[in-house]
């Protein structure tokens, strides 16, 4: 039985009960369907704690038959993570998140090292592995530092309380008395003191909790707040981490693929007996690719030679067609009722009320994710299992995927994600994994592959491309009047305004799109940043303001407020000085709970078209901050990035082909396009932490371009803006 | 056509099979299991699968092993010695010059080769010798940092011994 809520998800009654409870109760194990002697069987005495999640988005993703999960133990799946403490004192967090670089693996132990009162080595992270962890959505959006983090604590926090009533039954005295520090138990009036692992041994002792707030509060934080090396740092500098295309397996084979020439091409003939009369050879044919799985990757290749086939294409959109297309396979127009009449009506009269008006039109390229890890899985098939290795966002849902492709049960398929080389939004399918485990199926041993850079051009998705259309109105003294803005394809995220007008339209419109597309880090937030920024920027122009005394004019939202005039004070903007070919811009924004305001500085030279962005400042507040050196990495990282995307990162295509497929062709942020980058953290301890990989890239390419005009008084409109510099 | 040859990797000799079009960086993966060197284009454009050959840092996708044979190879595997990390990864460690840390290993070793050749870089003069080094997280200001502190730690303990 499951009814629906309001907002559509599905949610069984008896769980959504346990809601219900308060938050400080402890639930029965046995309501959640542990078992608690086989939960102990299987990870070895000690102290556990579970963390039930509350949350829709977990609820809505359990049907009935998934209720089993892997574990041989009917574990629920709104389980959020367990922690156990073991006889020997190791404590191990189990989480279904994925680490790619976020350093969530570092921040998420020290989120648990400080309520748990442990030293930071003695905490073990085991990560998205569908037989091990708990069910996950998935790693992206930003959740894993406000969701996954906080709850740590909480579990962590209820941990280290349960050792301490262990200890005071111990000893005999009252559990208040007592303090845990550094792992270990103290009592201050006799100065006994009783580790974690010897209180620990001998038990099966487990509560679960219901997730809510931290306990502690973050100005109170003494492990978390501060920066720490990454955890496993040394594997990465000495080459030791085996990322998955390093996993190696006794008799491994490696596998190639034929495919298409085009999208949206198939087989009109294939012939695969030559490939398969190779010594070793294990073949796949399928309507528009052939696999196989040969003792080496050069003998896979020799095989694929030998196949014979012949391809039936049908016509594909070009990218010099793209924003037309896109215009001309929009979604209908929402609701046309009278409500919706008025709301034209006024539009319309506040724009021919405005002192300046403004219509614009901006477009935004398709872009790749370029992870510097290609999709790689290695499959492993064994007693009617099959364990597969990959490098993804969603372990639970590529879990599915396999168990759909091979016609398996959910229970007989494992996927572990090794920490993993880059993500950015673009690894949240499994197709390498589905790949890699038919044939290791088909052979019965076990088999790798690793996409070349040109098949992850190619076949993996792209950041939506999209147009932009923007008629804005102000009035003399700067007040902001109509905002009408229109994004078609590339996305909803971060498409409000957070200043004040009167009366705006604001639209989504999904189209049907020529490229496989998907996620992105902050998905559509950069490109409706940019051109709401660079609107903004050009209003100010038309009025005679200055971009940040006309942002102040219609902003209210304190926390954004507080962001603009930090940037701006850390970069100087109030005594920046133009000389020829120099020029200042900025750009402020809120996405995903983080505030960000960048001020950047370039120097363009109108003759050569030479474009180069030598300062940028970002001032951001994510809340309570966890790792600052964390962050900072993080909103450098973004900056990079951003600046690619800003610049000159751009897919091409021709009717079905990427052109532009390799890093010979697609230009990549390198040391020499690096500016000089400033982090203005702005910590705001009463804030809850909000996720930081993200938010900080989408004022990159505004602030940019708007110091692109300053310097030049040219206006770009398109993203990227100068793939082959300026043209005057 | 197989021919077996001996590679000298990290100090030590060890025997691969090589075909013709055989590259160094799948002999390093695939049969010494030596995954450091990472796969990231194949075409030299983003050097996660450099190594040092006789010092220089070369692009193993692009480089048949057969050339390997009698020049000394060093991975990321052989740069910290008796388990003990060379000041160069010490400082990509503590300037955190990484996040997902598949750039590392490359970036590590044409950072050794810059070291030797120039001890005390200029930002710029780091900028164009790593200019061939991708790294997709955009860590580059750190990995510049990481440089200079590795510099120093190289002349002060050269100054020590
Ligand atoms: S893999 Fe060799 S340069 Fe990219
Ligand atoms: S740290 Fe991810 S590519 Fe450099």
């Amino acid at each position: 039985m499951s009814h629906k809520t309001e907002n559509g998800l599905t949610i069984e009654p008896e769980r959504y009960e346990l809601t219900s409870l308060p938050l400080s109760h402890p639930i029965p194990l046995r309501r959640l369907g542990i078992n608690r002697r086989q939960f102990f069987k299987r990870l070895g005495g000690g102290v556990a704690v579970f963390l039930v999640l509350r949350s829709g988005e977990a609820f809505s993703q359990q049907q009935p038959a998934q209720r089993r999960g892997a574990w041989r133990e009917p574990l629920p799946q709104n389980l959020g993570a367990w922690l156990h403490i073991a006889e020997s004192g190791a404590v191990t967090v189990y989480t279904g998140k994925a680490e790619m670089g976020q350093n969530i693996r570092t921040s998420l132990s020290q989120a648990v090292a400080e309520e748990l009162h442990a030293a930071l080595d003695s905490i073990r992270l085991v990560m998205a592995d569908t037989e091990l962890t708990p069910f996950d959505l998935g790693t992206f959006g930003s959740r894993t530092t406000p969701t996954m983090g906080l709850q740590l604590r909480r579990v962590a926090s209820v941990a280290r309380d349960m050792l301490i009533a262990l200890a005071g039954k111990q000893w005999g005295v009252n559990p208040k008395a007592l303090e845990a520090v550094n792992g270990e138990v103290r009592d201050p009036a006799t100065g006994r003191i009783v580790k974690y692992g010897d209180l620990a041994r001998g038990q099966e002792l487990a509560k679960a909790i219901v997730e809510a707030d931290p306990l502690t509060p973050p100005s109170q934080w003494t492990v978390a707040g501060k920066s720490v090396l990454k955890i496993n740092g040394v594997e990465f500098v000495t080459g030791a981490h085996r990322f998955s295309p390093d996993i190696k397996r006794p008799g491994m084979l490696y596998a190639k693929l034929l495919r298409p020439p085009s999208f949206g091409a198939e087989f009109s003939f294939v012939d695969v007996r030559d490939a398969q009369a190779e010594p070793g050879v294990t073949v796949i044919a399928g309507n528009d690719f052939v696999s196989v799985a040969a003792p080496t990757e050069q003998a896979a290749m020799r095989a694929l030679q030998k196949v014979r086939a012949q391809w039936k294409t049908t016509p594909q959109i070009s990218s010099r067609d793209l924003f037309r297309y896109l215009k001309e396979n929009a979604a209908t127009e929402s609701g046309h009722d009278a409500s919706f009449a008025r709301t034209l009506q006024s539009i319309q009269s506040s724009l021919d009320a405005a002192d300046h008006r403004l219509d614009q039109t901006y477009t935004v390229a398709y872009i790749a994710h370029a992870p510097l890890e290609t999709r790689a899985a290695v499959a492993e098939w064994e007693n009617g299992k099959i364990t597969v290795w990959t490098g993804t966002q969603r372990p639970f849902a590529v879990r599915d995927e396999v168990a759909q492709a091979l016609d398996l049960p959910k229970e007989s398929v494992r996927v572990i994600v090794p920490d993993t080389g880059g993500a950015f939004g673009g690894k949240h399918t499994g197709e390498a994994a589905v790949e890699a485990a038919r044939l290791a199926r088909a052979a019965g041993r076990p088999v790798k592959l690793v996409w070349t850079r040109e098949e992850e051009f190619t076949w993996a998705y792209f950041r939506p491309a999209g147009v932009i259309e923007i008629r804005s109105g102000a009035r003399k003294d700067g007040k902001l009047t109509a905002w009408e803005f229109h994004n078609y394809n590339s996305g909803a995220a971060g498409i409000r305004t957070p200043y004040e007008v009167s009366t705006e339209r604001i639209e989504f419109h999904p189209c049907q799109a020529p490229l496989r597309q998907g996620s992105y880090r902050c998905l559509a937030a950069t490109a409706n940043h940019f051109a709401r920024e660079s609107n903004m920027d050009d209003l100010a122009r038309l009025v005679g303001l200055d971009p940040l005394e006309f942002r102040r004019r219609n902003l209210e939202n304190q926390r954004l407020l507080a962001v603009l005039e930090a940037s701006a004070r850390s970069f100087g903007w109030s005594d920046r000085k133009r000389s020829p070919g120099r020029g200042f811009g900025l750009a402020c924004g809120t996405e995903k709970g983080g505030y960000v305001a960048t001020c950047a500085e370039v120097q363009a030279d109108r003759s050569s078209g030479a474009v180069k962005v030598v300062r940028v400042v970002t001032a951001f507040d994510c809340g309570a901050i966890v790792n600052p050196e964390g962050l900072k990495n993080q909103i450098q990282g973004a900056t990079m990035m951003g600046l690619g995307g800003a610049l000159f990162e751009a897919i091409e295509f021709e009717n079905g082909r990427i052109l532009n497929n390799r890093f010979s062709r697609y230009r990549l942020p390198r040391f020499s396009d690096m500016p000089r980058i400033e982090v203005a953290l702005v910590d705001r301890k009463d804030q809850p932490s909000a996720g930081a990989g993200e938010a900080p890239i989408m004022c990159v390419a505004p602030a940019i371009r708007n110091a692109i005009l300053d310097a030049t008084g040219i206006r770009l409109f398109s993203l990227p803006m100068v793939p082959h510099g300026l043209k005057a | 056509m197989a021919t077996e040859i001996e590679l000298d990797i990290n100090g030590k000799r060890r025997a691969i099979h090589t075909e013709p079009d055989t590259t160094l960086l799948s002999a390093l993966r695939d049969q010494l299991d030596l995954t450091g060197t990472k796969y990231g284009c194949g075409e030299g454009q983003c050097a996660a699968c450099t190594v040092l050959m006789d010092g220089s840092p070369r692009r193993s996708c692009l480089t048949r092993a057969t050339t390997a044979a009698g020049k000394k190879i060093v991975t990321i595997e052989g740069v910290a010695q008796n388990g003990r990390l060379h000041p160069v990864q010490q400082a990509f460690l503590e300037e955190q010059a990484f996040q997902c840390g598949y750039c590392t290993p490359g970036m590590i070793l044409t950072a050794l080769a810059l070291l030797k050749s120039n001890p005390d870089p200029s930002d710029d003069e780091i900028a164009q010798f790593m200019e061939g080094n991708i790294c997709r997280c955009g860590t580059y200001p750190r990995i510049v940092a990481a440089i200079h502190r590795a510099a120093r730690m190289m002349r002060s303990s050269a100054h020590e011994s």
